[in-house]
């Protein structure tokens, strides 16, 4: 039998207004086992709390139940108290007569009587509990950005300059992500790739930073603090400690009708091809699907150009193990397909283009070399036409619900350029409504409005018909109550932004929760916004919800800041209230294996004695209680009754009910 | 009356975004003083009496462009659908006169035409 203390708090008149703490403190006082039992104005104050030790030491409690708050707010504080007494911390419950009770009850004598049953459930369970103890698991100093973009670089750079090891995977040949194909950025309009390049070569420089570029994260195993990793490298058929990156192999190689995805497909490129001039890494990359050498045998052109020999038509995928203690998720954002909306006649002229199309067609290293051509016939427009919100906003059966944040600001800032650059353009833009808050960002927008004489129309376009070259646009303007006929040289659709397509099969590996859109969830949406709630990984950038650069880079640095604060730590403290299974009544069925959020069980073969001095094996669960977060999901699956949650029995929870029910 | 029409259709107007999308798809935005993003609002805000007043309902064509188009679903077609229903269901409207039938007369309308319309419009 226990020696239990019960402790009631007045919290003021929060509690003691609509219960009778006086009652409560003495009926508990009646208990089976409750040697001591008292009421204090505020128990959670320092005199509370001495108030509570002392009675440990003099009545020689071994557990100890407070009547008060939920425990969110101070169970820590009163294990913390018992714990300087000597007592073990989890020999601690909290009665919640405050959120649950006197709060929500006007009459006083029935909030007593239900303070009174919740203090005797809390102390039927205590009878129950046994000391604790939080194991510690040790931490690997070593964190993995996943995706290489402004994101990615920005964490990199900051959990680098900590003096932490940091490995970047990034898909694509060269980091930089998007940002390397936009021409300028709002609302200041300096160069993208002026403010981005400099960050790349950072990355690549720092000797605490190592870039695996043509990459994958193939599989994740471990916790918190030991994330067991293999990441797939690519073939690219190209030596990577040889090739100088000079470029003469795209130069010279034969096969020149490869569509240019860093141009989205508005030029081509060759088989062998660096993305851009300011690559990082500057290494050469066969494109497998195009290099006639690959396919047919036939050609090796690059290998008898390149004075490096860096040309290895029979490189394979490699994978590479490594360790780290902390995962960040960068995998960043794609503009969606138009297939949906054939209103706009993308499919059907070369001149109706996405937003990040004309971003290309603006760009000094864009297939016009920075002057704007239709693509259909190479001349100058003299009327554009940009479409707002194309997919985003949407009834869930047309497109995305929600708002891609990003679109009002850079079509505001597409039309301004437009009409710097060529003042005789006639530039359209139809809005639902013009979404600017920001820092300099509503100012932005009306500088395109009043001095750069941009129109803005209330209304949406109908649709769009090509015609004799034209682009026959129908659209409304609500404001002047009229229906618009514009004869336009090309339309702009600023296209709904989604999460990059491997952030799913991310998600699953990582045990990392995402929401119907496929962004990744917070812990808290407020509260710890950077962090997911699988411990030890880490969002950043537009993974987690749509973001311009400015919010992406200062989540980078928030990601960064919370993976140094647990690289710092030598070793952290687990959460004692884990699940265990009783190996003799586990059946081996893999059903909490299944349920399990954390994968934090597998399954063993284990020894037992049988009868007469046999021995047998049995396939028995087993529960890793570094990666447990006591979330009981097994718990409630195991059909055996033989998984429990430490601090959670199902014993102690029946013996609340049955105090509830007496 | 503004529940009758919700019913009739099936639309729920608070859907609405006010994006403009319908009236920008409409081909027959010339003929109507009233346009289909203004039917949305006018239904939500009780102004039923005067889009029934309006001639510009019999100029929809139902070709439900907006419905095909409108990013929320809220398919303002099957609203001026619901009106116009409306409008034949009313009682007292007296849309035909008995004495106005003999100038309508020829003598290849069928009688029952006559007597079909007479109870549809007449009540």
């Amino acid at each position: 039998m226990q020696r239990v203390g019960v402790f009631v708090c007045w919290c003021g008149s929060n509690i003691a207004a609509t219960v009778d703490v006086e009652k409560v403190a003495e009926v508990l006082g009646q208990e089976p086992g409750v040697v001591f039992s008292t009421h204090y104005q505020y128990m959670c104050s320092q005199s509370g709390q001495e108030l509570i030790q002392n009675a440990i030491r003099e009545h020689s409690l071994t557990g100890v139940v407070v009547c008060s708050c939920s425990p969110r707010m101070h169970e820590n504080t009163f294990r913390k108290t018992c714990e300087k007494a000597g007592l073990n911390p989890y020999m601690v419950e909290i009665a919640n007569i405050r959120e649950q009770c006197s709060w929500i009850h006007k009459n006083k004598e029935e909030a007593t009587q239900k303070a009174v049953i919740l203090g005797r459930a809390a102390i039927a369970k205590v009878h129950l509990n046994a000391p604790l103890t939080a194991g510690t698991s040790p931490v690997k100093k070593r964190a993995l950005v996943i995706g290489g973009g402004i994101a990615g670089i920005q964490t990199a750079l900051d959990i680098a300059d900590a003096g932490f090891e940091v490995d970047i995977v990034e898909k694509e040949p060269t980091i930089g992500g998007k940002m390397t194909q936009i021409d300028k950025t709002f609302p200041t309009l300096d160069c993208a790739a002026c403010i981005l390049t400099p960050k790349m070569v950072d990355a690549a420089q720092n000797e605490k930073i190592k870039i695996y570029s043509y990459s994958e994260v193939q599989s994740v195993k471990g916790f918190v603090g030991n994330f067991r990793v293999t990441i797939k490298k690519k073939a690219r058929y190209v030596d990577e400690t040889k090739c100088t990156g000079c470029g003469l192999c795209t130069e010279k190689c034969p096969q020149k009708k490869v569509p240019n995805a860093f141009n989205l497909g508005l030029d081509q490129r060759r088989a062998i091809y660096i993305p851009f001039a300011q690559a990082v890494p500057k290494i050469a990359t066969i494109d497998a699907d195009y290099c006639t050498m690959l396919k047919t045998g036939k050609c090796g052109v690059c290998s008898k150009v390149c004075t490096a020999g860096a040309i290895d038509y029979k490189q394979t995928d490699r994978f590479i193990e490594e360790e780290y203690g902390a995962i960040v998720v960068a995998t960043g954002f794609n503009p969606i397909k138009l297939d949906q909306y054939d209103e706009f006649a993308y499919s059907q002229s070369p001149d109706v283009v996405t937003s990040l199309e004309f971003e290309r067609l603006m760009n000094a290293a864009g297939p016009t070399g920075g002057t704007l051509l239709r693509p259909s016939d190479g001349t100058h427009p003299k009327t554009i036409v940009f479409v707002q919100c194309v997919g985003s906003r949407c009834d869930d059966s047309k497109g995305k619900s929600y708002c891609s944040k990003i679109c009002c600001m850079y079509t505001a800032k597409h039309a301004m350029l437009c009409r710097e650059k060529y003042p005789d353009t006639d530039v359209y833009v139809f809005y639902i409504d013009v979404r600017t808050p920001g820092k300099n960002f509503d100012e932005f927008y009306r500088r395109a409005v009043e001095e750069y004489g941009v129109h803005y129309v209330k209304g949406m376009v109908g649709k769009v018909v090509p015609e004799n070259g034209k682009l026959k646009v129908q659209a409304s303007d609500l404001l002047g109550n009229r229906q618009l006929h514009i004869d336009a040289d090309m339309v702009v659709l600023a296209a709904a932004i989604e999460p990059d397509k491997s952030a799913r099969p991310l998600a699953t590996m990582l045990t990392a929760s995402m929401d119907t859109n496929d962004f990744f969830t917070e812990a808290h949406p407020k509260l710890r916004p950077v962090e997911s709630p699988t411990a030890g990984i880490f969002l950043s950038g537009a993974c987690q919800g749509p973001k311009d650069i400015p919010e992406t880079v200062a989540q980078a640095s928030a990601a960064a800041a919370k993976v140094i604060g647990l690289l710092a730590k030598d070793s952290l403290i687990c959460n004692p209230c884990t699940a265990a299974p009783d190996e003799l009544m586990c059946n081996g069925c893999s059903s909490c294996e299944k349920v399990c959020p954390y994968g934090a069980i597998t399954y063993i073969d284990k020894e037992f004695r049988g009868p007469n001095r046999t021995t047998l094996v049995r396939r028995v669960a087993q529960v890793n209680p570094a990666v447990c977060q006591g979330c009981g999901a097994c718990t409630v699956a195991c059909p055996s009754g033989a998984m429990d949650l430490k601090g959670f029995s199902n014993k102690q929870i029946m013996a609340e009910v049955d105090a509830i029910c007496r | 009356m503004m529940d009758t029409i919700k019913r009739i259709s099936g639309v729920n107007p608070r859907k609405c975004m006010k994006c403009g999308k319908c009236t920008a798809s409409c081909p027959a935005f010339d003929e109507m003083e009233f346009h289909p993003h203004q039917f949305v609002d006018m239904v939500e805000n009780g102004r039923i009496d005067q889009l029934m007043q309006s001639r510009g309902i019999d100029f929809c064509l139902s070709c439900f462009a907006c419905v095909e188009r409108c990013p929320r679903n809220v398919e303002p077609a099957k609203l001026i659908e619901a009106v116009r229903l409306a409008v034949v269901r009313q009682q007292g409207g007296d849309h035909l006169r008995p004495e106005a039938i003999p100038h309508l007369l020829d003598e290849n309308l069928p009688q029952q035409a006559i007597t079909a319309a007479f109870r549809k419009y007449r009540k």
